[in-house]
């Protein structure tokens, strides 16, 4: 059994029963243990051992090794899972700390999904541009890579990511997936659509377009044509690889450093126009109340934000001494220029070091030596970005927003290190 | 009956307002942007790439794409504009309305449409307040939180019933978007509804909206 308590499978028992497709992935080298625990001493170098090695486990220079395979998959050992959440529409979140350097694996990468994830038969995917163009085009998805390819690294954020952390009553026992989960970084590849603008004759009036996807709710954002013009694209490359299902396969709408939701996945439809459509997910829901009776709409862009991601819950640190505290941090509104990291409430801050590459509305890794004295401690990082915005405490959100504020949840997370080395989310005093 | 100065319906505001909030919103959000859309910066183009010289034929296109006929568009073009643009022809009324409702609706929304147990859509705040950012545990209803009608019948229409999105006809949208202005009192029982109707009702919070005012910098909003 595995830490989690979910069966692993035992293929040493050779009941020739096809494993169930959720274990499949492992199967190979479960196989070779299995052999290897059968087989017994013949495997294992006996008693005298040492190097603090179990006399039980199997030598790996003792056995053949592994045939490459078509496609490969994780060590048995490694269990990085999503964390379903949400009812009807349905989310997953990315396990930060479980993750090293700054991408997500896509298969680890967060959903948000307002009706489920559509299948789409890629010979039959069509992207419509029409409205105030001068040349209606229907796109097939091989007119769409016969385009100019850009490819770059960047963030996409939920604007409800956070919102468990953002109150006064958060649970201790959240780690940075139940809290921040709605955050992933991924090589995002496909066409710019300020080529596709021009391909169609856009307009130099058009000031909005709809954007619409494939999925049962037809999910539909208003997004300015500057967007457009500046670094929007549809892409169809994620990782490597044509972009997953759960986020948009086979292309999708993507806006660097703006709220998830407006980069709609399934694109199947963007019209042009003079005026906003206000559609459902950008009036009833992704607006945001402000304090004097009055609610934002179209909040785009993604401020500054970081996150811990070592030591956290449910981590525990087994002694004092040197501890790397890590994490990232982003912006939607370019590069971050530093963070900073208090180690004891937010009395004094010192610089973090951030690890290369520091890009654009991408995450970006930073790294903190810290000599832990073994006592009580209280970890906070903050992100301070290009444009000289600091990433502001709840209370300075709430003050200007009211407690009813709804997204946007980018205030500074905190740790309390307890003296066992246990670790529990604590907000800022 | 479905034209009533005691719910609201004032159509000769709504093309003023309208195009005052859009004007806030282009001043702002087209600061520092480009001087003219016509001629984007590209900034995707690599420098020293020959893609800002490239295409050369197509009169400057490189001709990728098919052409979309009205047909093709007419498939796919079911959005609703805030000044009614999209609207089909025909209608409902609130009765009609109630009764699509209590068949397809009524076990996500409640019997009133304040039950839930999914999305609460129904009821209005004491004088129309608006202290959703003083009050977390307020409701987001139609009545209390939306801008526009025309959102009411252009989200039912493409994603409503959960179970079986977009197989409403038009007449029961309709219908189903009267019942929902009449459980939030902005609409009498009695009332038809069809386009003028959904376009031309003003909503409680209609004027409760403004622009994203956050600019990065130091300042927090």
């Amino acid at each position: 059994m595995r830490k989690d308590g979910k069966k692993i499978p035992d293929a040493s028992k050779g009941d020739g029963e096809a494993p169930p497709n959720e274990l499949r992935t492992v199967s190979r080298r479960a196989l070779i243990t299995g052999a290897a625990a059968t087989a017994g001493s013949v495997m294992t170098v006996g008693a005298a051992r040492g190097l603090g090695i179990e006399q039980s486990s199997l030598d790996p220079t003792r056995v053949p090794g592994e045939r490459p395979v078509e496609v490969g998959s994780r060590s048995p050992f490694e269990t990085p899972e999503k964390q379903l959440s949400g009812s009807a529409g349905g989310s997953s979140r990315t396990p930060h700390h479980e993750l090293h350097g700054i991408l997500t694996p896509a298969d680890l990468h967060f959903e948000r999904h307002h009706h489920g994830i559509p299948q789409i038969d890629p010979t039959q995917y069509r992207l419509l541009i029409h409205g105030m163009v001068d040349r209606p085009t229907l796109f097939t998805l091989d007119d769409l890579k016969r385009f100019p390819q850009v490819a770059r690294l960047h963030f996409i954020e939920c604007s409800g990511n956070g919102g468990a952390g953002s109150r006064t009553d958060a649970n201790p026992r959240m780690s940075p997936q139940a809290m921040d989960g709605l955050l992933s970084t991924s090589e995002w590849s496909g066409v710019a659509l300020a080529t596709l603008f021009e391909e169609v004759g856009a307009h130099s009036d058009a000031t909005w377009f709809l954007a619409e996807g494939s999925d049962a709710a037809v999910m539909s954002r208003s997004i300015p044509m500057e967007k457009a013009w500046d670094d929007a694209m549809i892409a169809y490359g994620q990782n490597g690889e044509a972009i997953r299902p759960e986020q948009g396969y086979p292309a999708r709408l993507f806006l660097p450093g703006w709220e998830g939701n407006t980069s709609v996945k399934w694109v199947r439809r963007l019209e042009l126009s003079d005026r906003p459509f206000m559609s459902r997910e950008e009036t009833s829901k992704y607006s945001d109340p402000i304090l004097g009776g009055k609610a934002r709409l179209f909040s785009f862009v993604m401020d500054a934000k970081s996150l811990i991601t070592y030591p956290v819950y449910p981590d525990r640190l087994t002694s004092s001494g040197f501890v790397e505290i890590s994490g990232y941090a982003w912006t939607g509104r370019g590069v971050i220029d530093r963070v900073e990291i208090s180690t004891d409430g937010g009395s004094t801050w010192a610089d973090a070091v951030l690890q290369e590459p520091v890009l654009p509305k991408c995450t970006t890794r930073f790294r903190y030596a810290w000599d832990w004295d073994g006592r009580p401690a209280h970890l906070m990082s903050r992100a301070i970005d290009e444009t000289g915005y600091i990433q502001p405490t709840l209370e300075q959100i709430t003050d200007v927003r009211g407690p009813g504020t709804r997204y946007h949840y980018n205030s500074i997370r905190g740790w309390r290190v307890n003296s066992n080395g246990s670790v529990e989310f604590q907000p800022p005093a | 009956m479905r034209s009533s100065s005691r719910y609201g319906l004032r159509a000769h505001h709504l093309a003023v307002f309208v195009s005052a909030l859009f004007s806030v919103w282009a001043c702002g959000i087209n600061e520092g942007g480009p001087e003219d859309p016509g001629e984007p910066t590209l900034s995707w183009t690599n420098p020293g790439s020959s893609a800002a010289s490239f295409p050369s034929g197509q009169g400057g296109r490189y001709g990728f794409g098919s052409p979309a006929s009205v047909t093709d568009i007419a498939v796919w073009d079911i959005d609703i504009s805030p000044n009614g643009a999209g609207l089909p022809s025909g209608g409902s009324t609130v009765t009609e309305g109630l009764k699509v409702y209590q068949k397809k609706c009524m076990a996500c929304h409640g019997p009133t449409g304040t039950e839930g147990p999914f999305d609460v859509l129904a009821g209005r705040v004491p004088g129309d307040e608006f202290q959703f950012a003083e009050d977390r545990s307020l409701r987001s209803t139609v009545g209390s939180y939306w801008p526009f009608a025309t959102t009411l019948f252009d989200y039912t229409r493409r994603a409503m019933p959960f179970d079986f999105p977009g197989s409403l006809s038009d007449e029961e949208v309709y219908g189903v978007v009267g019942a929902m202005l009449f459980l939030n009192d902005l609409l009498p029982e009695d009332a038809v509804v069809d386009s003028a109707t959904v376009a031309e009702i003003i909503m409680p919070a209609r004027d409760r909206f403004i622009p994203d005012d956050r600019t990065g910098g130091p300042i927090i909003r």
